[in-house]
């Protein structure tokens, strides 16, 4: 392989020899590693003026719905259980605050690196009901398949998931759709997909977006001279008018993708709608338990019920991640919402837009000074 | 959230095993990844081995990876209370 500055530079060069003398380009990126890998290296700052990088909806935390996280919070406050989460959504702000300020008023809120870990809990502690907050995309899921058939074979009554998991691919397909009909609606030239998600549903998954929206989708990896590559691909794909799918990253990703996962995942789960922050209801985005797996449903068990979804007055989070608007576009951006005082989940998350723009990119905004923060690191 | 990072899988007893990251040991489940053995290179998400590369790609996927992960986590501060389950409830 060639060394990777040289990569970059072709790469580039690639680019730019696409996009010469032709239309303006917007493609999207929908993993949150993808956003924190592009802002890292500054790739916005390299691209040709007319080729747009849009972050969209591709961090687990910030797309989950805001009922969601009010309803992992309630869950968390029930007599007698004890709530495990991952990192990354123990700050995200819900109506009645986050889990971790809930684990302030003595919430059992428990931090883990595995679902297996919080079927762990529940057969080490079988006095508490042991609540697993289920988020992530196709990732993630098939740990939560897993864990709820670990904890059957182990005969656990006291393990259950309060389960936000979602689709990838149907959320895509919402955001061609919409920019289709709607005359403010984003026009999406391509898509950058996501390595990891694409290692398990693999390549073929994004077909019905190449042949039934014309949408170019290129898997790519996370060093920048793959993603420059990524960009350079659509753009010749675009400009020549050819909807492909094209597997860039091909040391992981398979074009059936891990059949194993995809078992286990349909074992445990069915499609069905669901809502996105920002997004609204998505047809088939959701991973709900199959009906023969109720019992692991916390709703269920606790007689949850969503609260009404709203969301934090003046964040833009769901535009940002729709790619609607930047993150500068959010009056509150660099003011009162830093990855300090977060206000909205777009800046809790580390792979979040507006926590990105404000490690990596804060200079592209002047007019908005940032405040100092002891610890911030703009 | 979706980042996966590859790591030497060094024990493996049943489905569940133990993979060498960085010299840290990682408990890690194999059951996605069947017929996975010692001496094989995973991709690890969430405690699941989710993929198996082979050990070129995984020293040239490692570094970014790495860099990744370590950039996320610094923006992060919450980690896992414990990776197993030794904390009380
Ligand atoms: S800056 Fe904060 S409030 Fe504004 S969109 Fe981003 S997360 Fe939401």
């Amino acid at each position: 392989m060639n060394p990777p500055e040289h990569d970059v530079r072709k790469s580039l060069e690639r680019l730019a020899a696409a996009t010469k003398g032709g239309r303006e380009l917007a493609f999207m990126e929908v993993c949150g590693t993808h956003t924190t890998a592009a802002f890292r290296c500054g790739l916005p700052s390299v691209l040709p003026r007319h080729v747009k990088l849009i972050s969209g909806p591709g961090c687990p935390v910030c797309v989950t719905a805001q009922q969601d996280i009010d309803l992992l919070v309630e869950a968390a406050g029930r007599q007698g259980v004890t709530l495990c989460t991952y990192g990354d959504m123990i700050r995200v702000p819900g109506r009645r605050g986050s889990l971790q300020e809930a684990r302030g008023r003595g919430a059992r809120v428990h931090v883990v690196y595995s679902a297996m870990d919080a079927v762990a809990l529940a057969q080490a502690h079988v006095d508490r009901q042991v609540v697993f907050a289920a988020v992530g995309f196709e990732t993630t899921a098939p740990a939560t398949a897993a864990a709820v058939q670990a904890a059957r074979r182990r005969g656990l009554t006291n393990f259950t998931v309060l389960n936000s998991h979602k689709r990838i691919v149907p959320a895509m397909q919402a955001l061609l759709e919409r920019g289709a009909k709607m005359k403010d609606g984003l026009g999406i030239d391509g898509f950058v997909c996501p390595g990891h998600v694409s290692v398990i549903i693999g390549a073929r998954a994004y077909l019905p977006l190449a042949r039934d929206y014309a949408a170019p989708c290129v898997i790519s990896g996370f060093e920048p001279w793959q993603m420059i590559s990524a960009l350079a691909r659509l753009a010749e794909l675009a400009q020549s008018g050819r909807a492909e799918v094209i597997n860039e990253y091909p040391e992981v990703v398979s074009p059936d993708g891990n059949r194993a996962a995809q078992k286990l995942l349909d074992e445990v789960f069915q499609p069905a709608e669901t809502r996105w922050r920002g997004l609204g209801l998505i047809a088939q985005s959701a991973w709900v338990l199959r009906p023969a797996w109720r019992e692991f449903d916390a709703q269920v068990r606790f007689g949850l019920t969503p609260p009404e979804d709203c969301e934090p007055k003046a964040c833009l989070c769901g535009k940002v991640i729709s790619g609607l608007a930047l993150p500068t576009d959010c009056s509150l951006f660099g003011r009162s919402c830093t990855p300090l005082q977060p206000v909205g989940p777009c800046m809790v998350s580390s792979e979040g837009t507006c926590a990105a723009w404000f490690k990596y990119s804060w200079r592209q905004a002047p007019h908005r000074p940032l405040p100092i923060l002891a610890g911030a690191s703009p | 959230m979706c980042l996966a990072v590859p790591a030497l899988l060094v024990e493996l007893n049943g489905e569940e095993g133990l993979a060498d990251l960085h010299g840290n040991r990682l408990p890690v489940n194999t059951q996605l990844v069947p017929g996975a053995r010692p001496g094989d290179w995973l991709l690890i998400h969430a405690g699941f081995a989710i993929g198996r590369l082979d050990e070129e790609e995984a020293r040239e996927t490692f570094a970014v990876l790495a860099e990744l992960q370590a950039a996320q986590r610094a923006a992060a501060p919450e980690q896992a209370d414990s990776a197993r389950q030794e904390a009380p409830p």
